[in-house]
């Protein structure tokens, strides 16, 4: 984890370690023990406790990804099948396009194409917690924070299925002269999150997002003036203001589900060379299936 | 339960004296010692309030003479809007050393202690996990003076649960309270016609209901459950959903950048908003509540329900506000009701003694026989509820032989003058008296013998004080 952020392991402070002894001395309150006191779910309420709001999922479902699955993107989908239909699961998936619109097309996905439509929680950086506006909408979307407690309280408490981008913004921030070339899959930590929630890994290739909003260059000069993540120019931005970030190309989708990865053993997260192997080993298989779609398509924009 | 002679630190603030009414209702407690610099706010039965503040010697003596086992800790500052950042320290983190001071040493008779701390512990960060679990440290330095205080005192109290194994050390951690009682920030902030806002930002909210603050408070109390807990009624909702479970408006005045400023003519318009709040305002928070309930507690409120009651109460306050006087402790009217001849308990006559108040008649009477040099100590005999009003309670007084040739208070010549002021306004008169003849045959010193006589002399004439 990066220094100072909030981490599962950090040196023992008092507090902690008062804490464990507390709990040596009371071994009823294992953390497993702690998954059915989850809270009840309250019908009365508009939004869950991770502040999903079913009402404005719905709206943006029923409207804009409606529209862009169906009509603009075109989404065609393989190997659904491989999402298991119960139990918590980990997606991932290569990550592209400015405002990438491949994690809502593969959340849309889910639930059009799944035998049992599920929700999906898409992880998103910090970044949009603290950023006006953002703030407030990106959780009522079903995003939360990429953060391990969060996920591993989603995959192994709550039992759903999570999507990360393991390339987070080195992915979205590429240019279009390196798509479909995935960046470094971090430091593994998302295996090592599967690892500990002991769920299964789903790869996930997306062929298209990268032509639907092609970034030709970085403004670091723009960015550090917004406070944004980063300031693309693409063909519709920022010459067409805000709206602009909407301006995708009407580009052909592929989505293709791979066959889940179980781990075995005992506490395989503590072994950090089994973490990098297979963090290595699901960038592998990704990539692989990356050039296979592209090579095969014989139109960016029909497919 | 072996919490049987409790004493609560901060009996004036709202959760002390609940707690105490909490627990007097339970009759294997035996003996509630309540201390504060200030009046108890409640009405008490049985529990004893003693003006002390937080110096250590006093609470030790009180400690040690009433050989508590419980010393449950209410008296945290977590909201700075209540007092100055100032004071705030002064008891949050000086009081809590004294406090624990008094607890630790290997004579120490004190089995538990139950610390009642803040969410505030964690922060409102942008990088906070959604739910905070109890083994989770902040992951920035406090930015305000109240997290830095409750740092401070969780780190004392995490020494204290080290040095002392045998103590048993419960730390809960509660987030906001609402309740048709407590005043808060938040109560005055959800009171306002129209709830300022951060514009952009909808932040987390749990709640806890105030009735569930006291039954955690009395669950640590009634069950030995060393370890920190957070407190917190199942359910995270978004500052916007409160406003409607509220049926508030909103208004998102407050902007994102320069808040802090912008806060500042609000200020003079009557709303302070302390900048813990602010960081909650923007961010929010979740905890994990589950490890409380793994051992049994069940909360009667969700976050939902909570400020659902709350809405009740902000609708009805107008309607009956002022019909009931609120309490008023007077430390005469309190003796007349507690001890007084006349006082009739009950309808039928006199109440025989409950087991416990006979045991502990017994454990003074010897004590004092003892200390006499009598032979045979004069033990009553428990007896059967008696039709004429009698006395129950200032027999062994008047049973007692004449005012002994030692000191009149344990290990009295230890005392330091100003201790032994402040133990006087807990005495009566016989002790009084008992306690001039000594000081006047000993040490004489003028500002005690002068307290002495004084307080005699208006106990005498009946004066209020």
């Amino acid at each position: 984890m990066a220094n100072g952020r909030t981490s599962l392991r950090l040196p023992e402070p008092p507090s902690v370690r008062l804490e464990r002894q507390a709990r040596e001395r009371l071994p009823a309150t294992r953390d497993d023990d702690l998954r059915r006191l989850l809270p009840g779910v309250e019908p009365e309420r508009r939004l869950d406790d991770w502040g999903r709001s079913e009402r404005i999922e719905g709206l943006m479902d029923r409207t804009l990804y409606e529209f862009f699955y169906r009509y603009w993107f075109r989404c065609e989908v393989e190997g659904i099948e491989n999402v298991p239909a119960s139990g918590g699961a980990l997606l991932v998936s290569n990550h592209s396009g400015a405002l990438p619109p491949d994690a809502a097309m593969i959340a849309k996905a889910l639930r059009e194409e799944h035998p049992r439509p599920r929700e999906l929680n898409i992880t998103v950086e910090h970044f949009f917690k603290g950023f006006p506006g953002f703030s407030m909408l990106i959780p009522k979307i079903g995003c939360v924070a990429a953060h391990p407690a969060n996920v591993q309280r989603l995959l192994h408490d709550e039992e759903k299925l999570v999507l990360v981008f393991p390339e987070g913004r080195k992915g979205t921030e590429k240019l279009y002269r390196n798509r479909y070339r995935l960046r470094r899959f971090g430091r593994g930590g998302f295996v090592e999150a599967a690892m500990r929630a002991g769920v299964p890994v789903v790869p996930v290739c997306v062929v298209g997002a990268e032509e639907a909003m092609p970034v030709f260059a970085q403004m670091g000069a723009l960015q550090r003036l917004t406070g944004l993540l980063y300031f693309p120019i693409t063909p519709t931005f920022p010459h067409l203001g805000p709206l602009g970030m909407l301006g995708y190309l009407p580009a052909k989708f592929k989505i293709r589900f791979l066959e889940p990865i179980h781990f075995e053993g005992d506490n395989p997260h503590e072994d950090k060379a089994q973490v990098q192997t297979w963090a290595h080993e699901i960038r592998a298989r990704i990539q692989d299936n990356l050039y296979e779609m592209v090579a095969r398509r014989r139109s960016v924009w029909f497919g | 339960m072996n919490s049987k002679r409790i004493l609560i630190t901060g009996l004036s603030t709202y959760w002390g004296g609940r707690l105490a009414q909490a627990l007097e209702e339970r009759d294997e407690v035996e003996a509630i010692v309540g201390v504060d610099s200030e009046d108890p706010r409640v009405e008490l039965e049985r529990a004893e309030f003693v003006r002390v503040g937080t110096q250590h010697a006093l609470l030790r003596r009180i400690v040690e003479a009433a050989s508590i086992d419980t010393v449950v800790d209410s008296r945290l500052v977590v909201d700075s809007a209540t007092t100055s950042p100032k004071l705030a320290h002064e008891n949050n983190v000086i009081g809590t050393m004294n406090i624990l001071a008094a607890c630790s040493g290997p004579s120490s008779t004190v089995r538990k202690l139950v610390f009642k701390s803040s969410s505030h512990y964690y922060g409102c960060e942008q990088d906070d996990p959604a739910f905070f679990t109890e083994s989770m440290v902040r992951p920035h330095a406090p930015r305000t003076p109240i997290e830095r205080d409750i740092l401070e005192a969780e780190a004392a109290v995490a020494e204290f649960a080290e040095k002392n194994p045998e103590t048993s050390v419960s730390l809960l951690r509660f987030s906001n309270v609402l309740g048709p009682d407590v005043r808060t920030s938040h109560t005055t902030l959800f009171s306002l016609p129209v709830v300022p806002m951060i514009l952009g930002f909808d932040p987390r909210y749990m709640f806890v209901h105030e009735d569930d603050v006291v039954s955690a408070l009395e669950h640590m109390v009634a069950h030995d459950l060393p370890g920190i807990y957070n407190v917190a009624g199942d359910g995270v909702l978004a500052f916007t959903e409160v406003c409607g479970l509220l049926g508030k408006t909103y208004a998102p005045i407050l902007p994102p950048w320069g808040t802090g400023l912008a806060l500042a003519p609000l200020r003079r318009l009557g709303l302070r908003v302390p900048p813990e709040m602010l960081g909650q305002l923007r961010f929010g928070r979740g905890l994990d509540n589950r490890k409380l309930k793994a051992t049994g507690f069940e909360y009667r409120h969700t976050s939902r329900e909570t400020v659902l009651r709350f809405g009740e109460h902000l609708r009805l306050h107008p309607v009956v506000r002022g019909v009931r006087e609120p309490y008023r402790y007077e430390r005469e009217v309190e003796e007349f009701l507690r001890w007084s001849p006349s006082v009739r308990r009950g309808a039928e006559g006199l109440e025989p003694l409950s087991p416990h108040q006979f045991t502990e008649l017994e454990r003074l009477l010897r004590a004092y026989a003892d200390r006499a040099g009598v032979e045979e100590p004069p033990v009553p005999e428990p007896r059967p509820p008696v039709p004429e009003p009698e006395p129950p309670e200032p027999e062994p007084v008047a049973a007692e032989p004449e005012p002994p040739p030692g000191p009149p208070v344990a290990e009295y010549d230890d005392l330091e003058a100003e201790e032994i002021l402040s133990l006087l306004s807990s005495l009566d008169a016989p002790d009084l008296d008992a306690i001039l003849g000594y000081e006047r045959a000993h040490r004489a010193r003028p500002t005690v013998v002068r307290a002495l006589e004084g307080l005699l002399a208006r106990q005498r004439a009946g004066a209020p004080r």
